[in-house]
């Protein structure tokens, strides 16, 4: 069996390598860096400005169109994968087939849209809608070859359609399918004298040609077969048309006289037309293990001695041979993107035809070239969110290969890094959720943007951070006299928790809110809880007394004596152990000493006072 | 492949190290013209160079940059003995309106005596930890315990490797299962201490890295070295630039008894090795993947590695220079000459100057 061979490509880089001796490079998302450089580390000097160039390997997931194509076959490929186990193998293999025809269709529209430059989705839906002939829609016994007379015309028309729109050609004689040389035969049959015999061949042909097996059974139609094409051969041997060159022609043909068939070469156009004729002339009934006998010689006898085979003839005859890993790997190589072989792959393997054709890594194949195409879908800035349903569906690496690649999605806008977030959050990929959540509380910080940035270290669940950013907070506030971001702190809610300081931060936002909302006492509980549940740090006590002040010095009582004494003992704390700057602190110190005296004699007085 | 775009990175000597951010949308350039340059891709696709700088007093090696999480922050090496750390700061709004941004320096690492020739960062979850090795044999770990002040950076470890180090790459893994791991290449030509890369692991216990392996096998002086992705795997991959490139599989061995101490040991396998380059090969880096393995030879050639399902190494694409001269106002001849792809071809790879693709559709 011939190999498809392909020698790696060679990609000249303008520019370089006329100084220097070197490339260097770098990987990059979807591309390589590549540029002049000299790893020897000496060397002449260069006055020259040299070049960092972009090097990239697929330009095909960025055409609009074939877009499109990635874009309905994800659809198709999740729908596949959804299909459960237990359903009776009948109805399995007839959604199978559907889905099948589903990619092929998608990929005509594609044809479609493209209108130039279409020879490759041409082979691509040729060799698929092959393969989905001869290994899903397997057809009942003896009728193959009606499945690939349906193949050959489908592709004959496309190829002489799109032959038509180039060529602009007014001959019909260039674009008759073999049907046609049939019924002009027939025509011309008509015009002659009626024997008995070419009365049956036209009666035969009509009969052969238009209800081939649908209103007989296998062996009565075998039977009848073998019988007439005796006659036939009977007749060639006698020389009954010798009086009619045409008849003759006719006759050999119905006969499947191989040379005679070659002369028609033209109109026939590739071997495995040739091979259908062939087979539908001599052999109506050929079961697929026969198949590849006359495919070898049919691929032989049309392209002759001194032409080579293509490589989509050396697939097709691998197909014809039922290698499916010949044909998977062959198309492989030929095709550099894995669109192709990822999809027909995964759904051969759906129809477990990837086992039975006895390949040891079976679905190991499939993985491997769907983590491919999947890869390759990930460097793109839109087409990576189809991605990650492939990788979804590959049980071995595909989860693995998701939380390398999805890191690196580049996060522009805030709208984008909580889409994959989320992504990230629904297959609880905890690492990857903490990492963008960092890499996004870092940004807003480096932009002052502290409300952003403490929200991201609290989905980060980073204690140390959101420290860290309540401090600014706090700094800010002491600096400016007010909060930023007050939506966010007042809902903090239960993430406050995350961290000492971001809960003293809450609680203390929390204080001014029922200061301003004029609920002293409350806050009152609130400002001295702080203090005395260690909730605020010993540096800012200061701060927190002094903003019990206001609250001392109202009118109506607020502190009860209890709470009078608990301020006066953490003043007493404060000032021994933080503050030495003692101008300053000591004259705020007797004002609160002062005001905490006055609001005990009034707390005392009103508590002592029994109401009548 | 296809030359997409050039850019005229505008150093005004040879570029020694590109190095792309971890996302892809910022790169880094350093040169023997002592400068660093930074480059932003904009939302149009299109590079600029949003600061310029010189960084050292000698040819400046390599260049790398930290994970996001730390911020922008930026390492090189020189040939002047020095490594140093660089951090961008928010400018002014009219920088940002002209496109500039600044970076200053955070601190200088003067303890290698000889010039110092890679510069890497420890995988994130280490912390932020800075690597360095020299000419002189020494390869020195760093941490900056307070990721908020990138001032302060101390020396945690100096591993001496006797002879001069080249390179140096940290295993990418943070599986628990995976201790701490950097494989260490050196390029001297000393036949006593033939084993030229060497392998070290953190011990918990001792607190100190150990040497866990040598690979005995490559004795040519090695230029450069890197592990693969881990993929979850229980081995790991370590491509290595020599007189060819070789990929060696490491799989750790299980322990005789739980409470043996020291390294792990491994089983040492050959994966592949390719001699195409026929040549010295001085760089060696897999892609994200590490599906594909990219290594640049003194052949002048870039060759990119891959493996099929079945394990079996093939070369699948080859970089090379066209041997034209930069013409002299300085501009790469017209990209017109190279390959650009029409919409058929892009399912098959545009073909280029050279190599005829096998051809799909007959005629």
């Amino acid at each position: 069996m011939e190999e498809v061979d392909v020698e790696p490509s060679t990609t000249l880089i303008p520019s370089a390598g006329f100084h220097r001796k070197h490339l260097g490079f770098e990987w990059g998302p979807g591309d390589l860096l590549v540029y002049e450089t000299n790893y020897k580390l000496q060397g002449p000097r260069s006055a020259g400005s040299p070049f960092v160039h972009i090097v990239r390997r697929d330009e095909d997931i960025c055409s609009p169109i074939l877009r499109k194509l990635f874009n309905e076959s994800h659809l198709i490929f999740v729908g596949l994968q959804k299909i459960k186990e237990d359903i009776p193998s009948k109805n399995k293999k007839s959604q199978f087939v559907s889905i099948s025809k589903n990619y092929r269709s998608v990929i005509r529209a594609c044809m479609e849209e493209l209108q130039q430059n279409v020879s490759i989705l041409l082979a691509i839906e040729l060799i698929w809608n092959l393969c989905e002939v001869l290994f899903i829609d397997t057809a009942p016994a003896g009728s193959l070859l009606l499945h690939l007379l349906d193949w050959v015309r489908l592709h004959k028309s496309d190829v002489d359609a799109r032959a038509r729109e180039v060529l602009q050609s007014d001959s019909p004689a260039q674009h008759q399918s073999y049907w046609d040389v049939v019924r002009n035969t027939k025509k011309k049959l008509k015009s002659h004298h009626m024997t008995p015999l070419t009365l049956e061949l036209v009666t035969f042909i009509k009969h052969c040609h238009y209800t081939y097996c649908r209103t007989q059974t296998l062996t009565e139609f075998e039977v009848k077969w073998r019988h007439w094409h005796e006659e036939c051969d009977r007749c060639l041997q006698e020389n009954t048309f010798a009086s009619n060159r045409h008849l003759e022609t006719i006759c050999k043909i119905l006969v499947g006289d191989e040379d005679t068939l070659l002369e028609q070469k033209e109109l026939l156009s590739t071997w495995y037309h040739f091979l259908v004729t062939r087979l539908l002339f001599t052999h109506p009934t050929i079961k697929p293990p026969d198949l590849h006998y006359y495919a070898q010689s049919s691929m032989n006898m049309f392209l002759g001695p001194r032409a080579s085979p293509e490589p989509l003839d050396i697939i097709l005859l691998s197909a014809f041979e039922f290698d499916l890993h010949q044909v998977i790997k062959d198309c492989s190589i030929a095709l550099n993107n894995w669109w192709f072989v990822a999809h027909l792959t995964d759904l051969l393997d759906h129809c477990k035809l990837l086992q039975s054709h006895n390949l040891h890594f079976g679905s190991n194949l499939r993985e491997f070239l769907v983590l491919e195409y999947a890869s390759g879908l990930f460097t793109h800035h839109s087409l990576w969110q189809l991605a990650v349903d492939y990788f979804d569906h590959c049980p071995e690496f595909g989860r693995v290969y998701l939380e390398l690649q999805i890191e690196r999605v580049p996060l522009d806008t805030e709208r984008k890094a909580i889409k994959v977030l989320r992504i990230c959050e629904d297959r609880q990929m905890s690492e990857q959720v903490r990492s963008i959540c960092k890499i996004m509380a870092k940004r807003a910080l480096r932009n002052n943007r502290l409300g952003s940035a403490l929200s991201w270290s609290i989905r980060a669940k980073d204690a140390a951070f959101a420290t860290l950013i309540s401090e600014r907070f706090l700094q800010d506030y002491s600096n400016k006299g007010s909060f930023t971001d007050l939506d966010l702190l007042d809902n903090l809610g239960p993430a406050m928790l995350l961290s000492d300081r971001l809960t003293f931060l809450g609680k203390y936002r929390e204080f001014h809110r029922l200061y301003g909302e004029k609920r002293f006492s409350e806050a009152a509980r609130l400002l001295l809880s702080l203090m005395t549940a260690k909730i605020a740090p010993r540096s800012l006590w200061m701060t927190l007394l002094t903003d019990a002040l206001p609250l001392l010095e109202q009118k109506e009582v607020i502190f009860s004596v209890d709470q009078t004494y608990e301020l006066m003992s953490c003043l007493e704390d404060c000032f021994s152990s933080v503050f030495q700057d003692e101008d300053i602190e000591s004259t705020k110190t007797e004002l609160l000493r002062l005001a905490l005296a006055r609001n005990l004699t009034m707390a005392i007085v009103k508590e002592g006072t029994i109401e009548t | 492949m296809f030359v997409a775009k050039s850019i005229a990175a505008d150093h005004k000597d040879l570029i020694h190290d590109v190095s792309y951010d971890f996302h892809g949308r910022r790169m880094a350039t350093c040169s023997s013209d002592q400068s660093v340059k930074v480059w932003d891709k904009g939302d149009d696709g299109e590079w600029r160079c949003t600061a310029s700088w010189k960084t050292h007093s000698g040819s400046v090696w390599r260049v790398t940059w930290a994970h996001p999480e730390f911020g922008q922050v930026l390492a090189s090496c020189s040939f002047d003995r020095t490594a140093a750390v660089w951090e961008e700061i928010v400018g002014e709004s009219n920088d940002k309106q002209r496109g500039q941004s600044h970076w200053i320096k955070r601190t200088t690492l003067v303890d290698s005596r000889t010039s110092v020739t890679d510069v890497k960062f420890a995988p994130k979850h280490m912390g932020l930890m800075l690597t360095t090795c020299s000419a002189d044999g020494v390869v020195r770990i760093y941490e900056a315990p307070d990721v908020m002040n990138l001032s302060q950076w101390s020396l945690q470890h100096e591993i001496s490797c006797k002879l001069s180090c080249s390179c140096i790459s940290w295993n990418p893994s943070s599986s628990r299962a995976h201790p701490p791991m950097i494989a260490v290449g050196r390029d001297d030509s000393n036949v006593t201490y033939s084993g030229k890369v060497q392998i070290y692991e953190y011990n918990e216990n001792t607190r100190k890295y150990a040497k866990a392996e040598t690979l005995m096998t490559v004795t040519d002086p090695v230029h450069d070295i890197t592990f693969a992705p881990n993929l979850g795997r229980s081995f790991h991959v370590l491509a290595i630039a020599t007189k060819d490139v070789r990929i060696f599989k490491l799989v750790p061995l299980r322990r005789e008894s739980a409470n043996s101490s020291g390294p792990t040991k491994f089983e040492v396998q050959v994966m592949a090795q390719f001699d195409s380059h026929n040549s010295q090969v001085w760089r060696v880096s897999w892609n994200i993947t590490s599906t594909l393995l990219a290594s640049s030879g003194d052949d002048g050639c870039v060759r990119l590695w891959k493996a099929n399902y079945m394990d079996n190494w093939k070369c699948t694409g080859i970089l090379r220079g066209d041997g034209s001269p930069v013409n002299g106002s300085g501009h790469a001849a017209p990209l017109s000459a190279v390959g650009v792809p029409g919409a058929a071809q892009m399912l098959v790879g545009a073909t280029s100057a050279g190599r005829k693709k096998a051809q799909l559709m007959p005629g």
